[in-house]
């Protein structure tokens, strides 16, 4: 559920690098295997994702792949509700699970040799689920209230949906991975069980095994225990309903008293990375790292709290982990006295200017090496580089895709940042909204 | 040039697990102590510094002086501005993260191997050389204003703000490291002078480094980094305790689900039942999913996203608190039953079955920390700011695994005072009213 929190975050891309130690390799019914070696310490990420997520969902039937995903912590036909964590943790080890648009996830960090209890208990739940109209009722109280904190006592999460569903005209992204109140309400065992005969399967799953392990040893073990569960011949093929050209710019006006500082942000459609062709996307993380990655050295860092003060908080985002089109946006916090609109007509001002003066060569260089480093520090955790690797396959890029990546990253030109920059930040793809506590915050 | 080099190789046992961790215990040239563990897998290096003191130390009348004084060391200094400081470190690829709390001031620093010597360079510059340019002080102090704005309208802000004013009152336990929208805007370039001279010494400094560097190489650098700090601290304040009877305390606030912070006193993290207590709270509220507190009232009954419980032993005094939200129409059964949970605890104590599950689980889930460098450098400035030994982290197991049954039920009637127990809750809960026990 990590999409759903930070509003005020950059979102910083992933960066693969070259030297890492993976093994891939595809069990006979079709399930994708992915080990990466650390041998740093005797400790092991097991991790199954499958690729389907709340944008997978059927209509009507908004958080489903999250409350399923509750719902996995549940009984199987051979374990009780409760025993898969308290068996992790037993084994002195800890686990959790998340859903994203576009894929759920589950994974466990143990001694490396409880790995083989691991894949014993999580393929047991890949097809054995047995759920009770009491595990039902208790646990959609359970992801209302989380609905409740993540969303409903927070005026920026609220906004931000508000914005998600005006930005996709036809496009599942548009409904919030949590769900919808008043369809999470009416959530039924139905429903989940539906989502999990059709989704949960080896065909429809990645194993990403991640520390002290052998991919041999791996390899033999996924067999054994994952490798026996058939496939499923009625998976759906993936299909979203796409982005129609979108023609009008949307405005929004979102009004809540408990919003303390009034913000006003905005975002276009943009390209994804897709396999292949992720070139536009890494140009994408350098323009928005150009206009709004740093306070002090980015575009509106620089013109709208260095050189004037109208901003206390500038930002621009882009994330390109997705399966389908995502988005390209900025956020800026304006100063006392600043209204929403000057703070807005400020930035586009920054965006006319720097489309027309262009990129200096020192801030292409310095991105570059940031980039480079990043590749560096990345290694130093191997759970990250666990969750790059699931969350890149379960959104439609290769292993090749995933390690071309610092390369590509390496070769953007200033050429191809306008050019993406000119490309997507079109008015009519656009939604602008101004997040205020009461309508008199609009004219001040 | 090193003074001296203690290594210890230790071992950790997990319930499976063990890892091998090489502590070298290194003092610079100038005398300044370090631990260190060599990883030249990855040309970086993870540093990590603590001074004790920190926000503790804002001088009457300047609340929040610390705070702002941290945002701004990378701000400027030596002959920098702002941008050129900022522009410097992204060339560098550097990070380094400045923050402050109650009772230390902490800096996270990564660099490469390739210009680990400009990044320290640089580093220094702005520990040693603020500059607290006029233009940087205003611009921060709105940033840090808007901040308060946004802490005064979160509900587990509001909460937290409302316990720690009636648990220490006029203690600095009792009021936001942030400050009040007054106080900042009435800090100076002098006071920013002040704060810095007050805050950043190398009296009770301590420093982890883990990754691509040797301790010869580690001495040099600490010296560089901290060695032109006064040698001197300020005192501290006073050890208070908290002030506040059982009870409940509303605070309306228009928002669809409560949040409620909970607690009494707690237990210093120095007294020879810590280890029984940490146990005990696991059981109870623990970061697991398998809590009392999360069986009952998240599992069992859908009343929570999550409920926790935490000991937080703080320098000038301990507290014991709690957490939860639930809609306004539940929070007051999840009160009913947290309130019901603390009582049978004290009453009745932990099941052996409980006990040494607990055991296992802690003690295996200890290895798993050790997953990094940053992770590792961080564990250890943390248990030298806790006066624990380098071995520590080879005997924690066995020290966990020697508690006994009576000692948790002993520390269990003890520590968990039903009756002291006071909740906050900012919402419009239903069925509850500011009560006093």
């Amino acid at each position: 559920m990590h999409r759903l929190i930070a509003l005020l975050l950059l979102l910083l891309p992933a960066i693969a690098h070259a030297d890492e130690a993976v093994t891939t390799f595809t069990l006979e019914n079709g399930m994708d295997v992915v080990v990466i070696e650390d041998h740093r310490a005797p400790v092991v990420v097991h991790m199954v994702w499958y690729r389907s997520g709340s944008a997978d969902e059927p209509v009507g039937a908004s958080g489903v792949a999250h409350f399923l995903e509750h719902l996995l912590f549940k009984a199987t036909e051979t374990m009780e509700s409760g025993e898969f964590s308290s068996t992790v943790a037993a084994n002195g080890g800890t686990d959790n699970a998340f859903t994203s648009y576009d894929y759920t996830g589950y994974f466990q960090r143990v001694a490396a040799d409880r790995l083989e209890l691991m894949m014993r208990m999580e393929a047991d739940r890949m097809n054995n689920l047995v759920l009770t109209p009491e595990d039902i009722e208790t646990e959609r109280r359970v992801i209302l209230e989380e609905r409740n904190q993540r969303v409903e006592n927070s005026p920026g999460a609220l906004a931000r949906e508000q914005m998600m569903a005006t930005q996709y005209l036809n496009h599942r992204y548009g409904v919030p991975i949590i769900g919808w109140k008043h369809e999470m309400e009416e959530l039924s065992m139905e429903d989940a069980l539906t989502f999990y005969d059709l989704h949960y399967a080896p065909n429809n799953a990645i194993l990403v095994v991640a520390g002290d392990v052998e991919p041999d040893e791996v390899k033999a073990l996924a067999e054994e225990y994952y490798g026996v569960i058939p496939a499923e011949p009625d998976l759906p093929e993936r299909f979203r309903p796409q982005e129609p050209p979108q023609t009008a710019a949307r405005r929004l006006v979102f009004e809540d008293p408990r919003v303390a500082q009034p913000y006003v942000t905005k975002t276009w459609i943009a390209p994804e990375r897709d396999s292949g062709d992720q070139e536009k996307a890494a140009a994408l993380v350098y323009l928005a790292e150009l206009l709004g990655g740093s306070n002090f050295t980015s575009e509106l860092g620089r013109a709208l709290q260095f050189d004037t003060q109208t901003a206390v908080y500038t930002s621009a985002f882009y994330d390109g982990m997705s399966l389908d089109d995502t988005t390209f946006g900025w956020i800026v916090v304006p100063a006392d006295g600043v209204s929403l609109a000057e703070a807005e007509a400020a930035v586009d001002e920054v965006i006319a200017n720097f489309l027309e003066t262009g990129i200096d060569p020192e801030r292409m260089e310095s991105l570059r090496t940031q980039f480079r480093a990043s590749e560096v520090y990345a290694r130093d955790d191997v759970s990250g580089i666990a969750r790059r690797y699931g969350a890149a396959l379960t959104q439609g890029l290769t292993i090749e895709d995933i390690q071309a990546w610092p390369e590509i990253l390496q070769e953007v030109t200033e050429d191809d940042i306008l050019a993406v920059a000119r490309e997507v930040m079109r008015e009519e793809s656009s939604v602008t909204m101004q997040v205020v506590p009461n309508s008199e915050a609009l004219i001040q | 040039m090193i003074r001296f080099v203690l290594s210890a190789t230790l071992t950790l046992w997990g319930a499976v697990a063990s890892a091998e961790i090489d502590i070298q215990e290194v003092t610079s040239p100038g005398g300044i102590e370090a631990w260190l563990v060599e990883a030249p897998e990855i040309p970086m290096v993870a540093l990590e510094v603590r001074i004790r003191g920190g926000a503790n130390l804002d001088l009457p009348g300047k609340r929040g002086a610390t705070n702002l004084m941290v945002a701004l060391l990378e701000e400027g200094s030596g002959e920098m501005t702002a941008q050129e400081f900022q522009t410097a470190r992204e060339a560098l690829a550097a990070s380094y993260g400045f923050d402050v709390y109650d009772d230390a001031f902490s800096l996270s620093a990564q660099f490469l191997t390739e210009n680990r010597d400009e990044a320290v360079d640089l580093l220094r510059q702005a520990l040693v050389e603020p500059r607290f340019d006029q233009d940087a002080l205003d611009r921060v102090r709105a940033q840090v204003i808007s901040s308060i704005r946004s802490e005064e309208k979160d509900p587990s802000d509001i909460a937290g703000a409302t316990f720690d004013a009636a648990a220490y009152g006029e203690h600095p336990y009792g009021s936001s490291i942030n400050g009040t929208i007054e106080s900042v805007e009435a800090l100076t370039q002098e006071d920013m002078f002040a704060a810095h001279e007050r805050v950043l010494n190398r009296n009770d400094v301590y420093v982890a480094a883990v990754g691509d560097i040797d301790a010869a190489e580690l001495g040099l650098m600490i010296d560089e980094l901290l060695g032109d700090l006064p040698a001197e601290a300020p005192p501290g304040p006073e050890r208070t305790e908290i002030a506040l009877d059982g009870g409940i305390t509303v605070v309306d606030y228009d928002t669809p689900q409560s949040v409620a912070l909970f607690g009494h006193s707690g237990i210093k993290r120095d007294d020879e039942d810590f280890f029984a207590a940490y146990i005990l709270n696991e059981i109870l509220g623990g970061s697991g999913r398998q809590s009392r507190l999360m069986e009952e009232v998240r599992e069992k009954r859908g009343l929570t996203y999550g409920v926790y419980s935490y000991l937080v032993p703080k320098d000038f005094a301990e507290a014991y608190l709690g957490s939860v939200s639930s809609a306004n129409d539940s929070i007051a059964e999840a009160i009913e039953v947290i309130r019901a949970e603390w009582e049978r605890l004290a009453t009745e104590g932990v099941t052996e079955a409980e006990l040494e599950e607990m055991k296992t689980y802690l003690t295996g889930a200890y290895a798993l920390r050790f997953d990094g460098n940053g992770p590792i450098a961080n564990i250890m400035v943390g248990m030298q700011m806790a006066g624990l030994p380098v071995d520590y982290i080879a005997t924690r197991n066995e020290q966990l695994n020697a508690v006994t049954l009576d000692e948790v039920n002993r520390v269990a009637a003890e520590l968990l005072k039903p009756e002291e127990l006071h909740f906050v809750v900012v919402g419009q809960p239903q069925g509850l009213e500011t009560t006093t026990n």
